[in-house]
């Protein structure tokens, strides 16, 4: 495998990486690498051409206005969903995972139409605001362990038929549907509300989305000692009432 | 420049003397310096009180997510010529209560030179008719409590539009540029933005910056960097003469230079020239224990407190080389935010060579960013056991909020 190239592409860091997303690119870059795996990173600015060539995509989450602008600089460009019908990976966070979607609420109150890559639609939340730790079950086809993360949001986002929810919240709100749905996901296209960075506190996630662009079932196996403890930790805070 | 001093009504007096009785009994029952409680029970007897105890005074306000508590005591130092000269909240106690605390302190000063809250600068800034506000800079806080930063700069930008208040504002960082150049009157100061990743945006109209060299531009609407009169360059501060006046502090770093930078264009707003500013800013060491020395355990501690992620930048660029030992504290209670995302926005790459112990609530969310850096570090289980594992001598120690109230009482500050 040493002799892999794998993509990592962080798209728009100028305008969606409000809450450390930068730390998904870095994980998954990190867990490549000590698999000896050659890394090519490429953070691409909201006034350059998103790459169509890349093997994993990664979108974060980021305030009201800069979402909107994210948005619609994305459609207008159209590399996202042409690196998509060549088989690239996506993983989005928050304000990311809405935009992937057909349609959310921006900060003018009004619908605005997303990349259509997953089959969710996002409106606001009347409620109020998710903060704090979140504990889900991860879509059994996954066969992935429990999901942690640190939800902030207060869109609502339904997941329709195209696409099934990542995980079953049991402490947090996740998708705000009141039907216990966190995230969403298809067979290479990934979203979700977790912050933490999410992928900070489930390397697993980061292993399958690099085990999914290189299509091998297995990594070797990397220490992490750090990780688990983190986990153990905040499971046990999701489980504790605030 | 002040007024004469009008007396208080008998209602504000019995406001300021309500407001002292209840600090002291806070005091009395061990609950900090009262200042906050005192202000709280005196606000509520007198709603205008904050206007009235102003009226007296040519008030300064300082605001900014970083620098405010230091800034402040650098201005207030240049400004004093005598000691009871000035009063100020030197604490941080920076919200309106604790600011009403503040200006209650001194019946004979001159100046009242105020740190302000963020949020409720441009409350403050209407209810205290300042002659002057010094803006720093605007960077991401504690996201899941604090307003979104664009927002902020915008509600300062609405609450400052018409004041008649000298603008002091750094030049550098385009969201206060976006929030001060609203005013009439404004000062613009090259104090410098070491962090720059919440101002790609135009803040103007959300075209992408062009950020080149020290420059930024906004190619979609021509919002650009303003000219500055006043400037930090390398260890002096340029004048509107383009005279340079050597920088002379006890404290460390680049943050600290640009903080002196900004309280000589204050100073010299109300007369006090460059050189006596500065000269008189030498006299602060450290601030509510901030880059305090502390010895303990036979090493010397060096306090340094990092908020956020352009405060921890900061830091990164003033603490002694490797080997130098760094002790990284975290914790994420209601003061400090709850979310640790932050964490990933510091590069704590830079801290490779370091021998780094790490402790705090949150020390595990460090092992995993410091591990995913790829650099080395031992996680301990407390202040004492990781000053004991560092060799005798200087050790760097950096925490956020709460965790460096923690700290200073670990090593008995
Ligand atoms: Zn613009």
């Amino acid at each position: 495998m040493s002799d892999s190239s794998l993509r990592v592409v962080w798209v728009y860091p100028d305008l969606l990486s409000t809450y450390g997303d930068q730390g998904n690119v870095l994980v998954v870059e990190r867990r490549a690498r000590q698999r000896g795996l050659h890394v090519q990173r490429v953070d691409v600015r909201s006034d350059q051409p998103v790459p169509t060539s890349g093997d994993i995509y990664l979108i974060g989450g980021g305030e009201d206005r800069p979402q909107r602008l994210a948005a619609e600089r994305l459609v207008r460009d159209g590399g996202l969903q042409r690196a998509v019908d060549n088989g690239a990976i996506v993983f989005s966070v928050c304000a990311g995972y809405q935009i992937i979607g057909h349609e959310f609420v921006n900060d003018l109150g009004e619908r605005q139409a997303g990349l259509g890559l997953l089959d969710v639609t996002s409106v606001r939340g009347t409620g109020e605001r998710c903060v704090g730790d979140v504990l889900a079950d991860m879509d059994e086809n996954l066969r992935l362990p429990q999901l942690t993360g640190f939800e902030n949001h207060q869109g609502v986002t339904h997941v329709g038929p195209g696409a099934r929810p990542l995980a079953r919240v049991r402490f947090g709100r996740g998708n705000g549907t009141g039907d216990g749905t966190e995230g969403a996901w298809n067979d290479t296209v990934f979203g979700t509300y977790m912050h933490g960075p999410v992928l900070a506190r489930n390397p697993q996630i980061a292993d399958l989305l690099v085990k999914l662009a290189l299509d091998v079932n297995a990594l070797p196996p990397v220490d992490d000692r750090w990780y688990e403890a983190l986990r153990a930790e905040r499971i046990a805070a999701a489980t504790q009432p605030a | 420049m002040s007024g004469n001093p009008e007396p208080l009504s008998p209602r504000a007096k019995l406001a300021v003397t309500a407001g002292k009785a209840a600090a002291a009994v806070s005091r009395a029952a061990g609950r900090g310096s009262g200042s906050v409680i005192g202000g709280r029970v005196a606000l509520k007897l007198d709603p205008d009180l904050l206007a009235r105890l102003a009226s007296h005074l040519d008030v300064i306000l300082v605001s900014a997510t970083n620098g405010k508590t230091t800034t402040t005591r650098l201005i207030a130092e240049a400004l004093r010529a005598e000691p009871e000269d000035v009063v100020s909240n030197a604490l941080g106690a920076n919200m309106p209560a604790g600011i009403t605390s503040a200006l209650a302190g001194g019946s004979r000063a001159r100046f009242g030179v105020i740190e302000v809250d963020e949020k409720y600068l441009s409350a403050v800034a209407r209810d205290v008719t300042p002659k002057a506000i010094a803006l720093l800079n605007l960077s991401r806080d504690q996201l899941d409590r604090a307003a979104e930063t664009r927002m902020l700069a915008e509600h300062w930008r609405e609450g400052l539009a018409g004041n008649k208040a000298l603008i002091v504002a750094n030049a550098d960082d385009p969201l206060v540029v976006w929030a001060a150049s609203s005013s009439p009157n404004v000062v613009w100061v090259a104090a410098g933005q070491e962090w720059k990743d919440d101002a790609w945006s135009c803040p103007s109209c959300g075209g992408v910056l062009q950020r080149p060299g020290d420059d930024w531009v906004c190619a979609e609407c021509g919002f650009r960097r303003p000219t500055p009169t006043w400037a930090l360059s390398g260890d002096h501060v340029l004048d509107p003469h383009g005279s340079a006046w050597p920088i002379r502090l006890q404290l460390p770093g680049r943050a600290n230079r640009a903080n002196a930078t900004t309280s000589a264009a204050v100073a010299a707003a109300f007369g006090v020239p460059p050189q006596t500013a500065l000269e008189r800013m030498f006299a602060v060491t450290a601030v509510a224990g901030r880059y305090d020395v502390v010895s303990y355990q036979g090493r010397e501690v060096r306090l340094l407190l990092a908020k956020n992620p352009a405060g921890w930048l900061e830091t990164f660029s003033l603490i002694d080389a490797p080997p130098a030992p760094v002790i990284l504290s975290v914790n994420a209670r209601g003061a400090d935010g709850t979310d640790t995302s932050w964490l990933w926005d510091v590069d704590y790459g830079r801290l490779a060579g370091h021998p780094i112990c790490v402790i705090g609530d949150r020390k595990l969310d460090l092992a995993v960013r410091l591990e995913v850096a790829g650099v080395d570090f031992q996680v301990c289980q407390s202040a004492e056991e990781a000053v004991r594992r560092c060799p005798p001598g200087r050790i760097e120690a950096i925490a956020n909020y709460t965790a460096f109230q923690d700290l200073r009482r670990a090593v008995g500050n």
